[in-house]
């Protein structure tokens, strides 16, 4: 099959600016960090030889408005201390990060407690709640330590509670409340201080999977309900491939790939990727786009139409109850053609080639 | 590696190593075979050393230059004025008379009804009783005035201890440099035998309330700023940084989030400090300190069991009132967090109100009547209480005595008489050589060093065979407090009911104040060295229980269960798998323990222990003696430092050979 490239794709919003861009971010734990920033060594090298971790290395990416931005990674890979770099909850140690062109790295603290009060805000993954106060304070927090009068931040904090689905909880405190529901009130809590970008830390790994899905669905929800940027870390492949527009895959701290979930999973960039992605079920993430061939000669072009976004397993009713082949096409232009050969590939996994 | 190879190359070189310390032993006893009563340094109980009295010049010098030296007079006078106003203070309040009245501002209606109020508001209805009961008591043994003495000294303690503990633990909570700085200096404040700082305290505080009070808060301090800071420290990192992120300052994050997480601490914090404070502050009666103390150590000096014991039951109670009162406090504070306490601060205002306008009206009427303001004598029950513990303990002693004084024949016999004259009969160089030879076989090279400097500055000291009568007792005691502590720990740690059941008892040896144990000690055994060792296990037995019990039941389950699984007995598994695994506590007990019966080692001096105990004792009361006192405060810190070593070299020692090397090498 072929493989498009990114411009091909998704082409519509690449003109706005960025509302975050990473440039060439470095972390470094260990003496004399500094000195690591731009080594090629591997990190069994570095750290015998200078004794420090890299645990971000050379990272540069940029993040849409209003685009869910996943990083995923296995364990050691670095995400939640590149997530934690983004508002320097730990320092990093080179490198360049622009929030709606404002570089955050040179913000004094009063500018980046001004920033993290009201720019960005973080889910964590073991929630983070303050034991002593009740759900309702907990979600209040962040608007109490702005200083916003108690009764103009209990009405939004009202506001939020009902907007994770905690109503009739306000009072209750955190030890009385289920893992989701607690993770509910974190969720609450970042949007309180309504964020330009939200954070999410692993939030869902400690919960259980029913539960975890639960809550992928009130993320997508809520996405669609306030439009919010969010930024999202994950070791969960198909959580990813759920929530991401774009997806950036980490390996011991740098970028392996960039891309959206069919790119990721349709062209991995090398077999650390295809390994990691070999169990997907590939019809459920790609689109015609990726399985459409040219159309043969004198092959009948009048079968029915479908856009090249449409994900296969959407299509496969279609194409396999048309007698003629299926027409891709994008605003009235023929890119294409798709028959049952083309989708049994896909869904038999013979896919490669 | 190479310090491997040295272990093995020593274990090598010194296979017999048994028989060496079985040689050593041997010259000992040959020596002192043959040098008997040689080179022994006997020190007379009045006969001074020139340094002994060089250092009671030094000490007139420090007393004349009072009002004269700069730092007295800018610094350490105000300090004392300062505290002495305070202690003078709250007596006013409750316990002296004051406001050229012939009685207190309060009287005993005013200050149970007070007290009442505060355990009710801040605990619950059942602590408040006791309260009620508890400070009724005081006065219903006819200890009212002695009672509230205690009770002034040890709140204005605990007040000046939890506004300098509080801060402190904060700090050491927030910076680490900080905590690193101030954990020496808290275990060595808290290491210290009590008794030793009580006298350089007079020389700076004079005797009297000031000094008290200084000492009670050395004493009280450490515990509050290690509970607070352990309290800061716990908080966890997740919040905190949830907190970092929406953007708190320092300032925000601790008080909205590392002061409430810690609440609970820090009262446990406050709970200990409270207990520390009511020890100490009975202790202090050997400088001076008013109160139920010196109802006790009077009684004590004149061998009077009934009214020791009368004092002592007040002790008791007061000590049981405030640990359940702020236990309850504690309790009360996550109580009402789960309760949503949020909502109901209505009723909690009237309630608040209500309790106080009550205890108002107590108040007012124990300012205005002396019915109310001093306790009815018609209601003292002490002299019955007194005639009662009279009659028991004579009871006790004439129908246990046979036994009592064969436990007490026998180990003073058999092993205290013993061990005492072989190390004060031999001559001093002997036994310094013996000791250090022992030190190096089963500790260190340091082990070694240490010893051969603390025993030579027991010389230099003058108090060579003082030292080494304590030394005998504190052995003998050390080893008694370990037998109980293992065979105790074990089964604590092994059985959940012996757990229950026990655990409850060692709380209370914690926490009741030192001087209590000698009363029916006292009785049962009279004033002679074995009641002062007696006194002193019972003091350090609880530590090295609950040391050793948490020990055991520390060893892995896992573990545990694989040796019952392989067919282990119940003697095997204690003896092969529980004890070995639990070595490091074990050692940990040992030296608690030994710390524990050093710091009796003054207060066996009261009961007839002589030796050390007495240097200091009398060094309070005899102001030619006070040199010799400071010397004997010193030799008794010296001894602990050198057996603390010794111990723990050996240990050690035990661990590499149990391991085959250190860790991980």
């Amino acid at each position: 099959m072929t493989a498009p490239s990114v411009a091909e794709r998704s082409a519509p919003d690449t003109d706005v600016p960025p509302i975050l861009s990473v440039r060439e971010l470095w972390k470094v734990f260990g003496p004399k960090a500094e000195s690591v920033v731009g080594s090629s060594l591997s990190r069994k090298e570095l750290k015998e030889q200078s004794g420090c971790v890299a645990a971000v290395r050379d990272v540069s990416f940029e993040v849409r408005r209003g685009e869910v931005f996943v990083v995923m990674g296995l364990s050691g890979s670095g995400k939640s201390t590149l997530v934690r770099c983004l508002t320097r909850l730990i320092e990093p140690t080179a490198g360049e990060i622009l929030l709606d062109g404002e570089d955050v790295r040179k913000a004094d603290e009063r500018r980046l407690r001004e920033l993290r009060r009201h720019r960005m805000a973080m889910v964590f993954q073991h929630f983070g709640l303050l034991p002593h106060r009740c759900v309702l304070d907990n979600v209040a927090f962040g608007l109490e330590i702005r200083g916003v009068a108690k009764q103009d931040r209990y009405a939004r904090a009202r506001e939020v509670v009902g907007l994770v689905g905690l109503n009739g909880f306000e009072n209750s405190y955190p030890d009385q409340l289920s893992g989701g529901m607690q993770q509910r009130v974190g969720l609450a809590r970042a949007l309180a201080a309504d964020p330009e970008v939200l954070l999410f830390d692993e939030p869902f790994s400690a919960l259980d999977p029913l539960i975890r899905r639960e809550m992928q669905n009130e993320v997508i929800r809520l996405h669609q309900e306030v439009g919010k940027t969010m930024i999202f870390i994950t070791h969960d492949l198909s959580e990813a491939l759920k929530l991401g527009d774009r997806i950036l895959i980490m390996r011991d701290g740098e970028v392996v790939q960039v891309g959206t979930p069919d790119q990721v999973v349709g062209a991995p960039a090398d077999d650390y990727v295809r390994d990691f992605v070999s169990d997907v079920p590939r019809s459920h993430v790609l689109t015609l786009r990726w399985v459409m061939r040219p159309p043969q000669p004198g092959e009948p072009l009048d079968g029915p139409e479908l856009g090249p976004d449409v994900v296969i397993r959407d299509a496969v009713h279609a194409v396999l109850s048309a007698e003629r082949p299926v027409r891709v096409t994008d605003g009235g232009q023929l890119l294409g053609v798709v028959t049952s050969a083309e989708i049994l590939e896909v869904i038999a996994g013979k896919a490669e080639g | 590696m190479t310090a491997l190879s040295a272990t093995r190359g020593v274990a090598a070189r010194l296979p017999a190593r048994r028989y060496l310390i079985a040689l050593a032993l041997a010259v000992w006893a040959a020596g002192w075979a043959l040098l008997r009563g040689h080179d022994t340094f006997a020190l007379g109980g009045a006969e001074l050393t020139p340094l002994h009295g060089a250092l009671n010049e030094a000490m007139d010098a420090v007393d004349d230059s009072r009002n004269s030296n700069p730092l007295f007079l800018y610094f350490i006078n105000y300090i004392r004025l300062f505290i002495d106003q305070a202690v003078t203070a709250v007596q006013a309040l409750i316990s002296q008379p004051a406001l050229g009245r012939p009685v207190p501002v309060l009287g005993w209606l005013g200050v149970t009804g007070l007290a009442t109020a505060v355990a009710l508001l801040y605990g619950n209805r059942k602590v408040a009783l006791l309260t009620a009961a508890g400070f009724l008591s005081f006065g219903a043994l006819g200890l009212w005035q002695e009672s509230m003495d205690t009770l002034a000294l040890t709140l204005t303690a605990v007040a000046l201890s939890l506004a300098v503990g509080i801060p402190l633990g904060i700090w050491a909570g927030l910076s680490d440099r900080f905590n690193r700085l101030v954990t020496p200096v808290l275990d060595f404040m808290q290491t210290m035998p009590t008794f030793v700082y009580l006298a350089p305290l007079t020389l700076f505080f004079l005797i009297g309330p000031a000094s008290a009070t200084v000492a009670t808060m050395i004493y009280a301090i450490p515990p509050a700023i290690r509970i607070t800071a352990h309290g800061i420290r716990q908080v966890s990192s997740d919040t905190l940084e949830a907190g970092t992120s929406l953007g708190a300052t320092p300032a925000q994050a601790l008080r909205h989030v590392r002061l409430p997480m810690a609440k609970q601490t820090i009262i446990v914090g406050v709970n200990q400090t409270i207990m520390a404070a009511l020890s100490m502050a009975t202790i202090a009666a050997l400088i001076d300190a008013p109160g139920l103390g010196q109802t006790v150590l009077k009684a004590l000096q004149t061998l009077d069991v009934g009214t020791a014991f009368n004092a002592g039951l007040a002790i008791v109670i007061m000590a049981v009132v405030l640990d359940r009162v702020t236990s309850a406090a504690s309790r009360r504070v996550e109580v009402q967090r789960r309760a949503g306490r949020l909502r109901t601060t209505r009723g909690r205002r009237l309630e608040v109100a209500g309790v106080l306008g009550v205890a108002g009206v107590l108040a007012y009427l124990s300012y205005t009547y002396v019915w109310a303001a001093e306790f009815p004598v018609a209601a003292n029950a002490g002299p019955y209480v007194r005639r009662a513990a009279d009659a028991a303990s004579q009871w006790v002693q004439d129908s246990l005595v046979a036994y009592t004084d064969a436990v007490k024949n026998l180990l003073t016999n058999q092993f205290l008489n013993r061990l005492e004259a072989l190390l004060t009969g031999t001559p001093w160089w002997l036994v310094t050589i013996v000791a250090v030879v022992l030190a190096l076989l089963v500790g260190s090279v340091r082990a070694a060093l240490v010893t051969a400097a603390g025993l030579l500055l027991l010389v230099l000291l003058g108090l060579w065979q003082d030292s080494m009568v304590t030394l005998a007792s504190t052995i003998v005691a050390t080893v008694l407090v370990m037998l109980l502590g293992v065979v105790a720990g074990v089964w604590i740690g092994r059985s959940d009911r012996a757990d229950t059941v026990l655990r409850p008892v060692l709380d209370a040896g914690q926490t009741m104040p030192a001087f209590v144990y000698l009363v029916p000690i006292l009785g049962l055994f009279g004033a002679t060295r074995f009641t002062a060792i007696i006194a002193a296990v019972v003091f350090a037995a609880p530590v090295a229980i609950k040391l050793v019990a948490e020990g055991i039941r520390g060893v892995s389950p896992t573990t545990v269960e694989a040796a019952t699984s392989a067919g282990a007995s119940t003697w095997q598994l204690i003896s092969k798998v529980q004890l070995p695994m639990a070595r490091s506590a074990v050692t940990l007990a040992a030296s608690q323990g030994l710390i524990y019966v050093l710091s009796m080692v003054v207060v066996g001096g009261l009961v007839g222990a002589g030796a050390l105990g007495y240097d200091v004792v009398a060094g309070f009361s005899q102001h030619q003696l006070r040199g010799k006192g400071l010397a004997a405060g010193l030799a008794i810190v010296v001894l602990g430092i050198v057996l603390d070593r010794v111990m723990r070299a050996a240990t050690q020692r035990a661990d590499v050979a149990a391991h085959g090397g250190p860790h991980h090498k």
